[in-house]
C-alpha cells in the first residue's frame, strides 16, 4: 500500500459536456433514443406520422378552390393531377362557408350577430380575465337584454321592459324587506315582476314608448338561424340561463329542507340519466303538448329550453362541487357574523364557490356547445344539418369529407381554445389556494 | 333583543310563519311544494287536454301490435310480425351491447393513452396529446359519422372478393373478412351441442340462452377456482417452509384440460365466413354500424379517460415513484404495483361518469343506422305509430334505468375499493 | 398578508359573481320574453281559422323536407326551390298574394306530423304518402295527390340482377322514418326471401353507402331513385328495377278540423292541375284572364262566377297561384321533369287526358 493518495491540487476547468448530452444530440438521446425500446417507439411514431401526413397533406393542399359544382371540381382535378382521388374540393366551402357560419340569416343583417358576438366577448372579459376594467360590468349586466334584441330584432322596448321587470323586482325587495321581512319581500317582488311582465310591460310597449319612439330593428325569425351562429347561440343561451337555475338546484340539493332537496335531487338525476337526444325529441315533438292548447313557439326556442334544462342539471353538479370545495370555516364564519342564509350565500359562499367553479362551467359550456350538433337529428340547420342540406343540392351532391373536415376544424378551434383557457384558469386557481 | 326571554309559547301568530325561523323553513317548503305540484298538475292537465284534442289519449296498446319492420342486428329471435315491444327489447339489447363493448375498449385505450402521454419518448407523448385534444374538442356525433364514412369508403365491398381477379382477400389465414358491410369473423359452432334453454315463455322479453355457453363458462369458473386454490396452498407452504412448490404444470393442467375436454365433447369447431350470393355467409357478422359506433364512442370516451388516468397518476406524489425505484423495482412494475393501485381511487369516480356518458352517447346510433333503443322505440316505432308521448316516456325510462344501474354498481364498487384501501 | 390578498380578491370577485348572477337571472327571463314577443306564441292553431291566422301573420308556414333534390332544397342564399316548394308558394300566392311570403320549415320524418298537429306549420308538403292510418288515426287531411309514386329498387348494372325477385339475401339500403321500411318488410316476407336492411337517416347518407357498395340495392320512392341516380357520376351504371312494390300517393296535407283551410289548399292544387288541362300557362295567363270563350277557364281565373269568394279569398286567387311557377305541368317540368338533371317522365303523373292519373274535379 502506497501512501501517495491521489490529491488534486487545482480545480479542473469547466468542460463542455460530452457531445451526446447536450444540444440537439443530447435532446435526441434523452427524448427519443434513451434505450432500445424507446428507439423502436420513435421509429414507429415517425412512420405513423409520415403515413398520416402523406395522405392528408396532399389532400388538403393539392386541392380545387374555385368551382361551381362537384362535377366541375372533379374535372379540374383530373385535368390538373390526372385523377380525382386524393384531392380535396374546397370549392364547396368557398361557395357555402357564409351559410355554414350564419345559416339563412339575412345577409344584409350579418352585422347583428357579429356585433352580438363581439359584445359577448367584451362583456365576458371582466369575468374571465381579472385585469379587465370594472366598468365593463355595466355592459355585462345589460348584455342579456341586448343579445335577443340584436339577434331577433323588433322593438328595443321589449328588451327594456323585460329589464325594467327586474328593476321593479329589485326595488320591491329593496324597499319592503325592512318592513315585511325578507321572505315576504322576495315573494312580493316575484309577484311584482311577473305582474310587470305580463300586464304593465306589454301595455307600455303597445301604448306608451313603443308607439311614441319606435326604436326597432328589422325582425328576424329564428327559423333563419343556422350554422355556427345557431350552435353558439344555443350554447350561450343554455349556459347563461342554466347558471341561475343551476345555483338554485345546487343550493336545493345542499339544503336541509327535505322537500326542496328531494325535488332538486330528482330533477338533477333525471336529467343526467337520460341522453340529450331524448330531451331534444321532447323539444321537437312533445313540448307543445305540455303547453296550454293553442300555444305555439318555434322549434329553436323549444330546443333552447330543453338544452337549458339539460345544462342546468350539469351546472348544478359543477356548482355543488364548488360549494363542497369551500372550507367549512367559511360557512361557520358567515354564521358567526350573524348573516342570514341569503346574505351569507350572496356575500361569502357564492362568490367563492362560483370562482372555484369557473373551470367546470367552461367545460360544461364546451360539452353543451359540442352537443348542439345533435339538433341536426331533429332537423335544425346547425352546421351538420346544413351539410345535409348542401349535399341535397344538385351541385354538391356526393361531397362529404370536405364539409366534415371544415365543421370539425371550426369546432376544434373553438373548443380547444376554451379548454386551454380553462386549464390556464385552473392553474391560476391552484396557486391562489396554496 | 336586549334581554333573553323564553319565547312566548301560547301566542302563535300567523306572522310567525314568516318571521320565526322555527316555522319559516316549513313555510318555504310548503310554498315550494304547492308551487311544484301546481306546475306538474298544470303540465299534466295541458297534456291531457291537448291529447284529447288530437284524439290520441295516452295508452300503450300499440306496443302489442305487429311492428312490421325488420331489424338487422338482433341478439334474440325477431321478425317483422313480432310486436313493437319485442322490437324495443331488441333495441335495448343492442344499446347494452354497444355500451358494454364501448366501455371496455374505451377503458383499455384510455389507460394506455393516459400512460403513454406521460412517456419519456417525445414523439409518443406528442402523438397522444394530439389524439386526446383532437377527440375531446370535436363533437362525438361528427366522429361517429366520420368513422362510418371511413369504414364505408376505406374497406372493400364484398364484390371485390369475388371472381378470378379479386382485389381483396380474407385476412388472418382466410378467416376474417373485412368488408364495407362489416367484419365477418369465424363463429364458434358445436356439432353435438346440448341446445338452448328458453326463458320467459312467450312474452315479449323471451330469449334463449345457449346451454353450451353456460357449460363452458361454468367449467372455466370452476377451473380458475381450483387453480386459485392451488396457488393459495403454494403460498401457504411458502410462508411455512420458505420453499415454494412448483405448481405451474398443475395449474396449467387444471385450467386447460377440463375446457379442452368439454369443447371436444361438444364438438367445437369454427364456422368460417364464405362468399355466397350477395354477401358473406357464415361466421359472426359485426355490422359496420356497430363497428363505427363502437369505434367512435370508445375513441372519444378514451380521450377523456386518458386525461383522467393521467391526472390520477400525476396525483400520486413523486416520492412514491422514487421510493419504489429505490426498492429496485423496474419502471413497469412501479406502475403496476405502486402507482396504478393508488391512482385507481382517484380515477374511478370520474370513470363512472364517463361510462354513463358513453352509454348515453350511444343514443346517437341513429346517425349511422344502428338499431339501438332510440332507433327502434324512439325511431321507427314512434314514426309508424305516431305515439310520441308514450314512446319517449318509455325511452327515457329505459335510459334512466340503465344509467341508475350503472351508477349503483359502480358506486358499490367504488365504496368497496375505498374500504379495502383504507 | 397572504390572507388580506385573498380576501381582497374575494371581494372583487363577490362583486363579479353577484353581477353575473343577477345578470344571468335576467338573461333567462328576458330571453323567454323577448323572443316570445318577437318570434313566438302565435296562439290559436288548433280548431279553426288557419286562414285568418295566416292572413294575420302575413306568411304561410309550410313544412318541407330538410333537403331532397328536385322536391325541396335550399340554395346558397337560403332560397328554397323544388316541386313541393312550388305547391307551398302557390298556396301563399293564392292566400296572401305574395309567393315569397312563405316560411319553409324543414322537417324530418319524425318531426313532420308533430309540427303539423301542433300548429307549427299550416300545411305539410313533404313527400308524404297518403295512408289510411295517417289520414284517420293521426287526424290529418290529405288534400290531394301531387305526385303518384311507388317504391322501387336501384342496383348497379354489374350486379347482374334485373328483377326484384332475384334479391334473396341482398343487403338493402333504406331511408328510415318513411313507409319504405314497412313496404320492404312486407315485400320480402310475402315472397319468402331474406334480406339485410341497412337503415339510414338521410338520402345523402344512403347514396354514399350505396355508391361505396355497402349495400347491393337502394330502395325508396321511384322518383327519389331517379333523382338520386341523376346526380351520380355515371348514371348509366345503375339500373332501376321494373318492380314497383307499393303505391305511394304523395300529397300536401293539413290538420283535421279546419275544412275551409283544407279546401283552400286542395283547390289551389286542383287549380294548378286544371290550368294544365285547360292549357292555361304562366305565358298566356294574362291573355286568358282577360276573358275567354271557355267558361271553365273564366271561372278558374275569376272572370266569371264567385268561386274565390266561396273559399274566403278574392277572385284572382287561382290566377296568382298559377302565376308563381306556372301550372302543374310547368312546375313538374321545371323541377323534376325530363329537361332537369332528375329527368322524371310524366308517367302516372300525366293528365288523365294523356293516360295519367292526374285528375282534378271540375271548377264549377
Amino acid at each position: 500500500m502506497s501512501n501517495q493518495a491521489f490529491v488534486r491540487r487545482e480545480i479542473i476547468e469547466e468542460q463542455t459536456p460530452p457531445l451526446t448530452a447536450f444540444g440537439l444530440v443530447g435532446w435526441l438521446r434523452e427524448n427519443l433514443f434513451s434505450n432500445w425500446f424507446n428507439a423502436i417507439l420513435t421509429f414507429i411514431s415517425l412512420y405513423f406520422i409520415w403515413y398520416v401526413l402523406s395522405g392528408v397533406v396532399p389532400w388538403i393542399f393539392l386541392s380545387v378552390w374555385n368551382a361551381g359544382s362537384l362535377s366541375e371540381c372533379r374535372e379540374i382535378a383530373s385535368a390538373t393531377w390526372g385523377g380525382t382521388h386524393g384531392h380535396a374540393c374546397w370549392a364547396v366551402i368557398n361557395d357555402r362557408w357564409i351559410q355554414l357560419l350564419f345559416g339563412f340569416y339575412p345577409s344584409h343583417l350579418y352585422w347583428r350577430p357579429i356585433l352580438a358576438f363581439v359584445l359577448l366577448l367584451i362583456s365576458l372579459a371582466p369575468i374571465l380575465f381579472t385585469g379587465a376594467p370594472k366598468k365593463i360590468f355595466y355592459l355585462t349586466a345589460v348584455y342579456p337584454f341586448v343579445l335577443p334584441w340584436l339577434m331577433w330584432g323588433g322593438s328595443v322596448w321589449a328588451s327594456v321592459s323585460a329589464l325594467l321587470g327586474f328593476v321593479v323586482g329589485y326595488a320591491i325587495i329593496r324597499y319592503t324587506s325592512e318592513i315585511l321581512g325578507q321572505l315576504a319581500a322576495v315573494i312580493l317582488s316575484i309577484i311584482g315582476a311577473v305582474v310587470w311582465w305580463l300586464y304593465i310591460g306589454p301595455l307600455l310597449l303597445s301604448q306608451g314608448l313603443g308607439a311614441i319612439l319606435p326604436l326597432a330593428l328589422e325582425p328576424v325569425i329564428s327559423r333563419y338561424f343556422g350554422g355556427f351562429m345557431l350552435a353558439i347561440l344555443i350554447g350561450v343561451v343554455a349556459i347563461g340561463c342554466s347558471l341561475p337555475i343551476g345555483i338554485v338546484l345546487a343550493l336545493g340539493r345542499q339544503s336541509d329542507l327535505l322537500i326542496l332537496k328531494t325535488i332538486s335531487v330528482w330533477f338533477i338525476e333525471f336529467i343526467r340519466g337520460v341522453p340529450l337526444i331524448t330531451l331534444l325529441f321532447v323539444a321537437s315533438t312533445l313540448l307543445n303538448i305540455f303547453m296550454p292548447p293553442g300555444t305555439n313557439f318555434d322549434i329553436i326556442l323549444r330546443v333552447m329550453i330543453m338544452v337549458t334544462l339539460f345544462a342546468s342539471a350539469y351546472m348544478a353538479e359543477v356548482i355543488r362541487g364548488g360549494l363542497a370545495a369551500l372550507p367549512r370555516g367559511q360557512f361557520e364564519g358567515a354564521d358567526s357574523l350573524g348573516l342570514n342564509y341569503w346574505q351569507a350565500q350572496r356575500l361569502i359562499i357564492m362568490p367563492q364557490a362560483l370562482k372555484i367553479s369557473i373551470p367546470g362551467i367552461v367545460s360544461t359550456f364546451i360539452g353543451v356547445f359540442k352537443d348542439t350538433t345533435l339538433v341536426s337529428i331533429i332537423g335544425l340547420m346547425d352546421p351538420l344539418g346544413l351539410s345535409q342540406g348542401i349535399r341535397a343540392n344538385a351541385e354538391w351532391n356526393g361531397i362529404y369529407w370536405e364539409l366534415f373536415a371544415f365543421i370539425a376544424f371550426l369546432f376544434f378551434i373553438v373548443c380547444f381554445s376554451m379548454s386551454r383557457y380553462s386549464m390556464y384558469l385552473e392553474r391560476k386557481l391552484q396557486t391562489d389556494h396554496r | 333583543m336586549a334581554t333573553l326571554t323564553a319565547p312566548d309559547r301560547e301566542s302563535f301568530k300567523l306572522s310567525m310563519l314568516l318571521y320565526d325561523t322555527r316555522y319559516r323553513s316549513m313555510t318555504i317548503q310548503v310554498i315550494a311544494m304547492i308551487g311544484f305540484v301546481s306546475i306538474v298538475f298544470w303540465l299534466i292537465s295541458n297534456t291531457i287536454t291537448n291529447l284529447n284534442n288530437l284524439g290520441k289519449p295516452v295508452e300503450f296498446g300499440f306496443l302489442f301490435e305487429p311492428s312490421s319492420y325488420d331489424i338487422n342486428q338482433r341478439l334474440v329471435e325477431y321478425n317483422s310480425r313480432d310486436s313493437h315491444l319485442r322490437a324495443s327489447f331488441v333495441g335495448v339489447l343492442n344499446t347494452l351491447v354497444v355500451a358494454f363493448l364501448g366501455c371496455i375498449t374505451a377503458t383499455i385505450i384510455g389507460v394506455f393513452v393516459g400512460i403513454a402521454r406521460l412517456s419519456k419518448n417525445w414523439f409518443v407523448s406528442r402523438i397522444m396529446t394530439v389524439y386526446v385534444e383532437a377527440f375531446r374538442n370535436v363533437p362525438v356525433l361528427l366522429w361517429i359519422v366520420l368513422a362510418m364514412a371511413i369504414l364505408i369508403e376505406g374497406l372493400p365491398a364484398p364484390k371485390a372478393f369475388r371472381g378470378e381477379n379479386a382485389t381483396a382477400s380474407l385476412n388472418l389465414f382466410d378467416s376474417v373478412a373485412l368488408t364495407n358491410r362489416g367484419v365477418y369473423v369465424p363463429e364458434p359452432l358445436f356439432s353435438n351441442g346440448i341446445g338452448d334453454v328458453a326463458l320467459f315463455g312467450q312474452s315479449s322479453l323471451r330469449f334463449s340462452v345457449s346451454l353450451d355457453l353456460i357449460l363452458i363458462i361454468a367449467v372455466l369458473i370452476a377451473s380458475f377456482y381450483v387453480s386459485a386454490l392451488i396457488k393459495k396452498r403454494a403460498n401457504r407452504i411458502q410462508d411455512a417452509t420458505g420453499d415454494r412448490p412448483t405448481t405451474w404444470y398443475l395449474r396449467l393442467g387444471v385450467t386447460v384440460l377440463p375446457i379442452a375436454i368439454v369443447l371436444w365433447m361438444l364438438g367445437f369447431h369454427l364456422g368460417y365466413p364464405e362468399l355466397k350470393g350477395f354477401n358473406f355467409k357464415g361466421g359472426t357478422h359485426l355490422r359496420n354500424s356497430l363497428i363505427a359506433l363502437w369505434l367512435a364512442l370508445s375513441l372519444y370516451t378514451a380521450a377523456f379517460i386518458a386525461e383522467i388516468v393521467r391526472g390520477g397518476i400525476l396525483a400520486i406524489s413523486r416520492g412514491q415513484t422514487e421510493a419504489a425505484a429505490s426498492l429496485g423495482l423496474r419502471p413497469n412494475r412501479i406502475m403496476n404495483l405502486v402507482i396504478l393501485p393508488q391512482a385507481l381511487r382517484v380515477i374511478i369516480p370520474p370513470l363512472i361518469s364517463n361510462y354513463l356518458n358513453l352509454t348515453k352517447n350511444s343514443s346517437l346510433a341513429i346517425a349511422v343506422g344502428y338499431m339501438d333503443v332510440t332507433g327502434t322505440l324512439g325511431g321507427i316505432t314512434l314514426n309508424q305509430t305516431g305515439r310520441e308521448l308514450e314512446c319517449i316516456l318509455l325511452l327515457m325510462l329505459v335510459y334512466l334505468t340503465i344509467s341508475l344501474s350503472i351508477s349503483a354498481v359502480m358506486n358499490w364498487y367504488n365504496n368497496s375499493v375505498k374500504l379495502v384501501e383504507r | 398578508m397572504n390572507f388580506s390578498v385573498s380576501e381582497n380578491m374575494f371581494q372583487t370577485n363577490s362583486f363579479q359573481s353577484e353581477a353575473e348572477n343577477q345578470e344571468e337571472g335576467k338573461m333567462k327571463k328576458s330571453f323567454v320574453l323577448g323572443t316570445l314577443a318577437v318570434a313566438g306564441l302565435a296562439a290559436g292553431a288548433a280548431a279553426a281559422g288557419t286562414l285568418d291566422d295566416v292572413k294575420a301573420r302575413g306568411t304561410l308556414n309550410c313544412g318541407v323536407s330538410t333537403g331532397l333534390v328536385g322536391f325541396a332544397a335550399p340554395d346558397a342564399n337560403g332560397e328554397w326551390s323544388g316541386f313541393d316548394v312550388g305547391v307551398c308558394r302557390a298556396v301563399a300566392a293564392a292566400v296572401l298574394g305574395d309567393a315569397q311570403a312563405v316560411e319553409f320549415v324543414p322537417t324530418t320524418g319524425k318531426t313532420r306530423f308533430t309540427a303539423l298537429a301542433s300548429g307549427e306549420i299550416d300545411m305539410l308538403a313533404r313527400n308524404t304518402t297518403w295512408t289510411f292510418s295517417r289520414d284517420v288515426d293521426l287526424k290529418f287531411e290529405f288534400v290531394g295527390v301531387n305526385y303518384y309514386d311507388g317504391q322501387g329498387f336501384m342496383a348497379p348494372a354489374d350486379l347482374g340482377v334485373s328483377s326484384a325477385a332475384g334479391l334473396d339475401g341482398a343487403t338493402v339500403c333504406i331511408q328510415t322514418g318513411t313507409t319504405t321500411e314497412l313496404n320492404l318488410a312486407d315485400f320480402f316476407r310475402s315472397n319468402n326471401m331474406s334480406y339485410e336492411p341497412v337503415p339510414i337517416e338521410t338520402n345523402a347518407e344512403a347514396q354514399q353507402q350505396y355508391l361505396a357498395g355497402a349495400c347491393d340495392v337502394f330502395t325508396t320512392d321511384a322518383s327519389g331513385l331517379a333523382a338520386t341516380r341523376a346526380t351520380f357520376e355515371n348514371p348509366g351504371d345503375h339500373v332501376l328495377m321494373p318492380e314497383i312494390i307499393s303505391k305511394e300517393p304523395l300529397g300536401p296535407l293539413v290538420r283535421h278540423g279546419d275544412n275551409n283551410w283544407g279546401d283552400i289548399v286542395r283547390w289551389t292544387l286542383n287549380a294548378l292541375i286544371t290550368a294544365e288541362e285547360l292549357g292555361v300557362t304562366s305565358g298566356n295567363l294574362e291573355e286568358m284572364s282577360a276573358g275567354t270563350n271557355n267558361p271553365e277557364i273564366n271561372r278558374l281565373l275569376g272572370t266569371e262566377g264567385t268561386l274565390g269568394a266561396m273559399l274566403g279569398l278574392d277572385g284572382d286567387w287561382a290566377k296568382r297561384a298559377i302565376m308563381v311557377g306556372g301550372n302543374y305541368g310547368e312546375l313538374f317540368e321545371a323541377n323534376i321533369g325530363e329537361a332537369t338533371p332528375i329527368g322524371l317522365a310524366r308517367g302516372l303523373n300525366a293528365q288523365w287526358t294523356d293516360g295519367g292519373l292526374i285528375y282534378s274535379p271540375p271548377f264549377r
